[in-house]
């Protein structure tokens, strides 16, 4: 069985470039504006939609997404309506592969069957949940997989090579290799040890390796796709958001043309990832 | 739910994977994952190590000074007219309060493990106290993050904590409460995770600190069911304790668990009233989720988002509850009960005019159960109370409580 996700990747190898993969908050700053930033990623250059959903206690998350969680409940984003902005977006785009980013609380209070069927129905493709290690399997992962959804695991520096098995042997669509310890948004580290810890787990899978956790600039993103199959912008992303507004909350610009426009830059720095021979 | 049809022993958890029951487990970033995987280990080893045990039977008894006494309360108990109450001092403990067992074994375990930095949540600021105490005491430096609110509320305890030598980090998310403090830790945690070592002051959290921390605290239950069987021939009628995270009363009642005659209580804070958000009565009000590394009862909206939830006790004003605490709800061994701010702030007075000793305010909330339970008990019959902590950090607390100045 194949996803979007799945197809995407594929034909992105046939283009020889990697993905461009972009988070975004579901609800923030509110449900209006955050499904227009949505709608406008792909056009801008977004392959694969990283939808976030919003929680309380975001605890692996640095402070722009922590901001950007805290913005969304505030609005009333809950995960009934964050699944309703995946159905709103399909009805205007039915390729795009959408991935929902978050915790495991509200899912698992949603209760897991029942999620699992709303996700499929409102057009998901896969989920990363950072609180469920490959431990916790038969919490989500394992009815996931079954229900034809495709369950992202993250990789990171502490993964060692002992242990890369053990986190791949349920995950689907793409490896997610998170650049450093830390939370997001933290500073990017040099790109040849990220290039390393890609090879490192190619080696043990065939899926693509995207890589995020402090990707910012066009640059950056070009560098790490000469590597990786994918580069995840995310903290850049919430932070153009937030610029858009005043601390009153005021709005100053339009948060879906600033992030377009961030966004069209970051995938013109991965279309040129593979066109230099790599060093 | 999940309640077990026929048990053997109410001791023997967690299973393999960490899990009591539903509860419990290891619910974290893969980034710490090995890192916990690495603590279960070497807690392994440690705990069957005859050096290991005998270090810190030596440090509890000439650092902490154990046994803390179990102490006749004679006038709270003529005065209330039923059982005889005992209260268990863990107050007389180094530092005052039950937190040094924790973190005397914890810091023990760092050492072995090669970690060079220490970092620590804490809520009433008790367990950050007992943190920079061991802390200094092996020379580690140290981290406490505490909410804001707390810093605030708890103004003589950030500056013990200081004078030890620690680094006391506000932290202003939330409510600025024990929750944020451990979520800001657990950020320090997935980012240094080379040198650090997070020591968790509760009996919750990932696989395997709810086993560790209960088997540092177990201490209190297993000196307090000899003492009670040396001063007064058999085992206590009830034992009562509060609960926060649950460490000093999962630490009294584990060693009880398996008398099955002993009624065992542990009380919630209720804040100021179950009927709106304004407690903390995770398992009286709450339902299962998943926070902090495990699942358990915690307080939530029906999105599951975690509330902040409020108790005139710092140490208590946490909206969630160890995983063991949870199972032993549902299993019907453990009752648990919410009391209010008013009666803690009450029983916190009469104890203190009537015995001599200042409770803790997290404390006062187990005196306000058996200020209740005792007069429908017999003069024959004997309760345990665990006096968790010295109250003496809650004085300003109680002092605007009161409409005074302090």
């Amino acid at each position: 069985m194949t996803t979007r996700i799945d197809r995407r990747f594929a034909r992105l190898k046939e283009e020889n470039r990697p993905a461009l993969v972009t988070y975004f908050m579901g609800g923030d700053p509110d449900y209006d504006t955050a499904l227009s930033i949505m709608k406008a990623l792909p056009e801008a250059g977004s392959d694969v939609i990283e939808l976030g959903m919003p929680f309380s206690d975001p605890m692996a998350d640095g402070p722009a997404i922590q901001a950007a969680g805290l913005r969304a409940l505030k609005s009333g984003q809950t995960l009934r309506k964050t699944l309703q902005m995946a159905r709103d977006f399909r009805t205007g785009d039915d390729d795009t592969p959408i991935v929902m980013m978050g915790y495991y609380n509200p899912i698992y209070v949603y209760g897991v069957e029942r999620f699992l069927v709303d996700a499929k129905e409102a057009g998901i493709d896969g989920l990363i949940i950072v609180d469920l290690p490959p431990e916790m399997d038969q919490e989500l992962c394992v009815p996931a997989l079954r229900a034809g959804l495709n369950f992202i695991r993250l990789a990171t520096p502490t993964t060692d090579e002992e242990r890369l098995p053990t986190v791949l042997q349920n995950t689907s669509g793409f490896v997610y290799y998170v650049s450093m310890t830390g939370v997001t948004g933290s500073a990017l580290p040099d790109t040849s040890r990220v290039s390393g810890a890609v090879k490192r787990i190619k080696e043990h899978t065939d899926l693509p390796v995207c890589v995020g956790f402090g990707v910012k600039t066009a640059r950056q993103a070009k560098a790490i796709g000469e590597a990786a199959d994918g580069v995840v912008v995310g903290t850049a992303i919430v932070a153009a958001i937030a610029q858009c507004y005043d601390p009153e909350g005021k709005q100053l610009a339009d948060p879906a043309e600033a992030v377009a426009t961030l966004v069209r830059g970051l995938a013109d720095g991965v279309r040129e990832a593979r066109l230099a021979p790599a060093r | 739910m999940n309640k077990p049809a026929e048990l053997n022993s109410f001791r023997s958890g967690p299973d393999e994977s960490g899990m009591f029951g539903i509860f419990g487990g290891r619910f974290v970033a893969e980034t710490l994952m090995p890192l916990i995987l690495d603590l279960e280990k070497h807690w392994n080893e440690a705990k069957n190590d005859p050096a290991f045990r005998a270090e810190l039977d030596n440090l509890g008894k000439h650092y902490t000074g154990r046994p803390s006494p179990l102490y006749y309360a004679e006038r709270l108990s003529e005065h209330l007219g039923g059982a005889k109450i005992y209260f268990k001092r863990e107050d007389l403990n180094h530092t005052g309060s039950h937190k040094i067992n924790n973190c005397l074994g914890q810091i023990l375990l760092a050492k072995r493990m090669g970690k060079t930095r220490i970092i620590a949540e804490t809520g009433a600021g008790q367990h950050g106290v007992a943190s920079a105490t061991v802390s200094a005491r092996f020379g580690l430096p140290c981290v406490v993050y505490m909410g804001a609110t707390d810093v605030e509320r708890q103004k003589p305890n950030v500056f013990r904590m200081n004078l030890l030598g620690a680094q006391v980090k506000p932290v202003s998310a939330g409510h600025g409460t024990l929750k944020d403090a451990m979520n800001e830790a657990l950020r320090d945690w997935v980012t240094n995770v080379e040198d650090t070592y997070y020591l968790i002051g509760t009996a919750a959290g990932p696989h395997p600190y709810p086993e560790m921390v209960r088997e540092l605290q177990s201490v209190i239950g297993i000196e307090a069911r000899a003492q009670i069987l040396e001063q007064e021939g058999r085992l206590p009628d009830a034992i009562v304790a509060a609960v926060g995270g649950g460490s000093n009363a999962i630490g009294l009642f584990h060693a009880f668990l398996d008398d099955r005659d002993v009624a065992i209580h542990g009380v919630e804070a209720g804040g100021h009233g179950l009927q709106g958000d304004e407690h903390c009565a995770s398992m009286t009000a709450g339902r299962p989720g998943v926070l902090h590394g495990n699942r358990t009862y915690l307080l939530q909206n029906e999105d599951g988002q975690i509330l902040d939830g409020h108790s005139i006790s710092a140490g208590l004003d946490y909206p969630g509850v160890g995983p063991e605490h949870s199972w032993l709800k549902d299993s019907g061994r453990v009752t648990y009960t919410p009391v209010l701010d008013e009666e803690a702030l009450e029983a916190f007075q009469l104890t203190t005019r009537i015995e001599g000793i200042i409770p803790a305010l997290e404390s006062a909330h187990a005196i306000a159960e058996a200020i209740k339970l005792a007069p429908k008990m017999g003069k024959d019959q004997i309760m345990i109370v665990n006096f968790s902590g010295r109250g003496d950090k809650d004085v300003h607390t109680v002092g605007k409580m009161l409409g005074m100045e302090i």
